[in-house]
């Protein structure tokens, strides 16, 4: 396997400005600050962490959909982070996105057909007579809705079809990486199973490399291969689904498994530990380990020296000085722990 | 379930709104009961009238275009025959409701010291400088930290977890009975969540009130609840515990919604389970079970006998609202739960059945 992409100290700051004519810099929100990762063909990278981590960022910095401050990006070994005009109109057809509101990401106006056949349209394929009609029609009929329902529009779907419309109109141009941006957190339970079984299924008919973005740690366990942890727009920990679910190595990872709530009331009441306090602001972040500030295992070298993200035994990549023991997995209830 | 009396039994609640459209039946016909300190889930996906029941309860329903039928009984008072004045001395005071999105429950213009004040000296006849000592007393219950301080603060300079902390400061003040809580964690992240769940958790224990929670998050009401409810198209179709419904489940959708959900502990391979097609409009609602054009084990009369809600023999405590009996259903979901898909449980099942 070799890597479709790689992002190396990816840094995106949005400035700060006071004044209305004369805009001053007064600070920066650190959204993304320094991230770097691969991603492999084919496989599912997962990215979790809660609002504000910068994981969306991370997504629209790799789609070109923002300019990063700083970092680079390579996708199939070339370097695309300053890429422009028709060099990066070519790169944007091998990636496509799917967002996450069903309802904001259709334009209401269009018919489900032309909304689909869009790409076609940006690319300038498949323009010979009915020829995008049947090519649209196609993809309908692969993503699940009823090919006759062309000329509909986006009102007379439902939360889950109109999802299906995003996938499809995704898959148009046949993309080697699809960044799949909380596409099932606005669903309900019945349809999101339905949406995610879609998008495996898709995933292997057209060998597809996959970037899931989402808050649900057990939608992420089912969907990806490798996951990768954000806290403050840094990775904390990287590494195979299973090692991570089984045994977090950063105590944030541990924090998550054990707040999430599960279906089984016979677990109920057993240790859990729970962070205090709140994310604090991306603008003015903590010195050294952003987490060393709500870290129940914080020492006085975490507030001075960053910790790098480095192996240390278990299978993941984890930057913590003092990474959770066994026993601590144990103790403080991680859910997914055996 | 203790024998006494309870502090609020709904009894065969009806809520129809009259719209251009037609006739919505958001809520036909629930009855349910929660006892004082005990803790009630509803679950239900987006339009199962889980919102609109509770906000009956509190007559937020009341309107032109809305009839509502059947009886609210608040400590033996009949709710839904209260006049708005009298709606107006419980609401708030004896039964206080904690809303999904705490940024659009806050007024934005006022201080959150401000509100919480309102909240108290709506009910009690107190002066500001008490009402505000209440105030700061009630932000510190709730675990907000420097309360003196924030209690001056204006609802933006405050977190999600925050917002929705406050919120639930401003349902405690009048020490409630009852606590209706909708959706009170969704717009939360997980570790957030988990602190505003454990926080209900403390008040609960402390307050000793009751608590009926709305949510579409199975994991939730596993957390929370000592008894849920499941609603689909406006009816409960299955109650029970909740110790026995995460089990022993016997309605053909509590199954589909529990092997829909993906697990912490599940394995990537193992493909979800979803409920085929999508929840029916509550203007033209499928005939007989509501639930039989997604039913898996649906049978042709199924789609012209409606179910009742039920016990099932020997468990009094466990009402269902099935056509299919409750052996062939024991039978299902010990298939189901071995792993098997919905066609793979039939077919073994026929193949039981068919032996003499």
């Amino acid at each position: 396997m070799s890597a479709l992409v790689e992002v190396r100290d990816l840094v995106k700051h949005f400035p700060l400005t006071r004044g209305i004519v004369f805009q001053r810099k007064v600070g920066a929100v650190r959204a993304v600050d320094g991230v770097s990762f691969e991603i492999e063909q084919g496989e599912t990278l997962g990215i979790v962490g809660e609002t504000g981590c910068g994981k969306s960022t991370t997504a629209r910095l790799i789609m070109r959909l923002l300019e990063s401050t700083s970092g680079e990006i390579r996708f199939e070994g070339e370097d695309i982070t300053h890429m422009k005009g028709a060099a990066l109109k070519a790169v944007r057809r091998e990636m496509q996105m799917i967002f996450q509101d069903p309802y904001s990401s259709l334009n209401p106006r269009k018919t489900i057909g032309s909304i689909i056949g869009e790409p076609f349209a940006i690319h300038r394929l498949n323009e010979g007579k009915g020829e995008r009609r049947k090519a649209v029609q196609e993809l309908m009929e692969t993503v699940g809705l009823n090919p006759e329902h062309y000329n509909r529009y986006p009102h007379e779907f439902s939360g889950g079809q109109r999802q299906r419309i995003g996938v499809a109109r995704a898959l148009a141009l046949k993309p080697k990486l699809l960044i799949a941006d909380e596409p099932v957190s606005a669903l309900d339970v019945s349809i999101q199973a339905q949406v995610l079984n879609l998008l495996r299924d898709l995933q292997s008919e057209f060998g597809l490399t996959v970037v899931f973005i989402a808050h649900d740690l057990s939608v992420v366990r089912h969907m990806c291969d490798r996951v990768a942890v954000m806290y403050l727009g840094k990775i904390v920990e990287i590494g195979g689904g299973d090692e991570l679910y089984d045994f977090p190595r950063h105590p944030y990872t541990g924090a998550l498994l054990s707040a999430v709530p599960v279906v089984d009331p016979s677990r109920h009441g057993e240790q859990r530990r729970l962070l205090s306090g709140d994310v604090p602001s991306p603008a003015n972040p903590p010195s050294a380990c952003r987490f060393h500030t709500r870290c129940p295992k914080a020492q006085p070298l975490c507030s001075t020296q960053e910790p790098p993200l480095e192996d240390k035994g278990s299978g993941t990549r984890v930057a913590c000085h003092y990474p959770l023991t066994r026993e601590e997995v144990a103790q403080i209830g991680v859910r997914s722990a055996p | 379930m203790s024998a006494s009396e309870p502090l609020l039994r709904v009894e065969d609640l009806r809520v129809e709104f009259h719209t251009g459209d037609g006739v919505v039946h958001a809520v036909d016909g629930i009855t349910y009961e929660v006892h004082a300190g005990q803790t009630l889930g509803i679950v239900g996906e987006s339009g199962s009238g889980k919102s609109v029941a509770s906000m009956t309860t509190l007559g937020l329903t009341r309107n032109q275009g809305a009839s509502i039928s059947g009886r609210i009984l608040f400590e033996g008072r009949d709710l839904v025959a209260c006049s708005d004045e009298e709606l107006r001395s419980v609401r708030g005071k004896d039964i206080a409701m904690v809303f999904q999105d705490p940024l659009s429950s806050l007024h934005p213009f006022f201080k959150v010291g401000a509100q919480l004040i309102e909240a108290v000296r709506t009910h009690q006849d107190v002066s500001k400088a008490k009402a505000r000592e209440r105030a700061v007393e009630l932000l510190n219950l709730v675990g907000i930290p420097d309360a003196s301080r924030r209690v001056d603060e204006f609802p933006h300079e405050f977190s999600g977890g925050m917002r929705q902390r406050a919120m639930i400061a401003m349902a405690l003040a009048n020490e409630p009975k009852l606590l209706i809580a909708d959706e009170p964690t969704t717009a939360l992240d997980v570790t957030v969540q988990a602190q505003v769940l454990a926080l209900l958790e403390r008040l609960q224990r402390e307050l000793g009130m009751a608590i009926v929670i709305i949510t579409h998050d199975l994991g939730v009401v596993a957390e929370l609840a000592d008894d849920v409810a499941v609603m689909y198209a406006g009816r409960i179709v299955e109650t029970t515990s909740a110790e026995v419904l995460f089990s022993k489940p016997e309605h053909p959708y509590t199954w589909g919604l529990l092997k829909s959900l993906p697990t912490l502990e599940g394995s990537r391979r193992e493909a979800l389970v979803p409920i085929q097609g999508a929840p029916p409009s509550l203007i033209n609602r499928p005939s007989g079970c509501h639930f039989h054009p997604r039913c898996p084990y649906s049978q042709p009369e199924h789609e012209r006998i409606d179910p009742k809600l039920e016990p099932i023999a020997g468990e009094p405590n466990h009402h269902v609202a099935c056509l299919l009996d409750s052996e062939t259903r024991k039978r299902l979901w010990a298939q189901l739960s071995a792993g098997d898909t919905p066609e793979q449980a039939q077919a073994a099942l026929g193949e039981a059945g068919g032996r003499p």
